[in-house]
């Protein structure tokens, strides 16, 4: 039997940014996974694989496919941060094209900010477990989240010329795509965000307070609660869906961490997605749309770089000038708001397929127009310690 | 006493390593001696760090164990601003780094004694660094200074 084409035919962004202890991580990922399959014209009992990254529970592949009701035939539970989500539909893809199942559920949830997690400030690494050796060599430091992206940024600047007022164009872009977003918009209200519901700038950002040393308040994403949902079938099944399919053309995985005398600057972007790219059989010009994990700004311009749509050192020209929203030529990137200016939870992954499905749907609040080529790239983990890649190429008919 | 940041007395319960971890024991045991520590694989000679009881170049598990001069550059830094970690809230602004040791290692640590708003002080990518221990009793951290 030849390979199955796969397609995402099912979405859910949970709406709430805050929910004040109204519900839980298991609530949202359940009732995302409801709504993505009424979506996609399907129901519980259509699916037999199911992707987790443990977020929400302990021993995730058991509890989840309890929780949910399933009988599964492939369960993955690959935890790799905030890009688990792209690494579940390379493996979905691959599980779904070999025959191993038809229908492939994804869902997140979390409450990071009703929890008061303080994320990206207040980690507390050593309190998670027993000693390891990474723990033992490094918590004694106090690293934070921003402070280790902070670490990678400083470097990248210090190697490759960008500015931290270029590096503020990306949060300007971002606040511009949620000013257009209503539930984004209504994120802004919910979660307080510095300068409101109005248009931020470059000195806007440049004013913010310092959090780690060159990364302001502005350059950091925000912490929200939230989740959704992601169904992805074989083409047979995604043809009787209710939406037009969006193919999974091609996949990429890489995994990087600090090495003795390495370029901390070359990130997996450079290797996941040459993979995707050859598999999808496209290259960076021909992509309409990115979305670009924005867990800081300097993600967005590094990972940029490094998937090829410019070269290195080019960045900082690349995102001036608004060159990043919908409505200039060239790429658009994060058209929903993205985690600088939206929604995340934690690991903001499935966002990134979420808002690429929705434009080349032609749903999207920042609709490009005519999109027919979506790329998601997630980042997990952090730049400067460990991490993962993992990039995701869809399309449409 | 501590010298670290002069501001000793403030930090509430500073985040140490724990035991037993025996890859990492070692290290720690030596910096009583205010010695910093890492490995060479006897067969290859590839720098391990941080500790483990494998190579990662070859397939030998024969290593032994160095001590560094304690000199190395700034291969980057940030200053952490805020910090809402019990441990460390206190302590800010500190100075966090990655520090390529001579030796051929790359350490997480702090660079200790520099003003981070004095434009003069020194701290950037590629500056000269001394070990500077913190001593904190069982252990000592190794800090770095401007050299």
């Amino acid at each position: 039997m030849s390979k199955q084409r796969v397609a995402i035919v099912g979405i859910h962004e949970y709406p709430s940014r805050n929910t004040r202890g109204a519900v839980t991580p298991l609530n949202i990922k359940a009732h995302s996974a409801a709504r993505a399959l009424d979506d996609a014209g399907l129901t519980w009992k259509d699916i037999d694989a199911l992707y987790d990254d443990g977020d929400g529970i302990l021993w995730p592949g058991l509890h989840m496919s309890e929780y949910f009701d399933l009988d599964l035939r492939v369960i993955d539970t690959t935890t790799v941060g905030g890009s688990s989500f792209e690494f579940h539909v390379s493996h979905a893809m691959r599980d779904l094209a070999e025959g191993r199942a038809k229908v492939a559920l994804l869902t997140y949830g979390a409450v990071a900010r009703s929890s008061n997690a303080n994320t990206g400030t207040g980690a507390k690494y050593s309190e998670l477990g027993p000693p390891n050796p990474i723990s033992n060599m490094e918590d004694c430091w106090g690293p934070t989240l921003v402070s280790d992206y902070a670490q990678f940024a400083r470097r990248y600047m210090h190697d490759h010329g960008v500015t931290i007022e270029q590096l503020a164009e990306i949060a300007v872009t971002a606040r511009f795509h949620a000013l257009r977003n209503p539930e984004a918009v209504q994120a802004i209200h919910d979660l307080g965000l510095r300068h409101g519901d109005r248009q931020i700038t470059v000195d806007d950002v440049l004013s913010s307070p310092m959090i780690a040393d060159p990364l302001r308040a502005l350059d950091c994403c925000v912490i929200s609660d939230g989740g959704g949902a992601v169904v992805l079938a074989t083409e047979d099944v995604a043809r009787a869906c209710r939406n037009r399919p969006v193919w999974v053309l091609g996949t990429g995985e890489a995994l990087r961490h600090r090495r003795n005398n390495d370029d901390m600057t070359m990130t997996g972007a450079r290797s996941s997605g040459p993979a995707a790219f050859e598999q999808a059989g496209v290259s960076p010009s021909d992509i309409d749309v990115a979305m670009v994990y924005d867990s800081f700004t300097i993600t967005v311009l590094s990972t940029l770089e490094d998937l090829g749509f410019c070269d290195k050192g080019e960045g900082g020209a690349f995102v001036e000038h608004g060159n990043l929203r919908f409505d200039t030529p060239g790429l658009a990137v994060n058209t929903d708001g993205g985690g600088l200016s939206s929604n995340h939870p934690g690991q903001r992954g499935i966002f990134l397929l979420i808002e690429a499905t929705r434009q080349l749907r032609g749903d999207s609040t920042s609709q490009v127009a005519d999109a027919e080529l979506a790329l998601a790239h997630g980042t997990g983990g952090t730049l400067n310690r460990r991490y993962a890649s993992g990039t995701v190429i869809l399309g449409r008919d | 006493m501590s010298t670290h940041d002069d501001r000793p007395a403030t930090e509430p319960r500073r985040v140490l390593p724990r035991f037993p971890e025996l890859d990492t024991e070692p290290f720690w045991n030596a910096t009583k001696q205010r010695e910093l520590r890492y490995q060479v694989c006897d067969a290859c000679e590839t720098v391990i760090f941080y500790p483990r009881r494998h190579c990662t170049n070859c397939t030998s598990i024969d290593l032994s164990w160095h001590t560094s001069a304690g000199g190395g550059t700034i291969y980057t830094f940030s200053v952490v601003r805020r910090s809402m970690h019990p441990s460390f809230m206190d302590l800010v602004p500190y100075v966090i780094a990655w520090v390529d040791v001579d030796e051929g290692f790359r350490i997480l640590t702090h660079i200790v004694g520099a003003d981070p708003d004095d434009a003069e002080s020194g701290l950037a990518i590629g500056a000269r660094v001394a070990v500077e221990w913190i001593d904190r009793g069982e252990v000592a951290l190794p800090a770095f200074r401007l050299a």
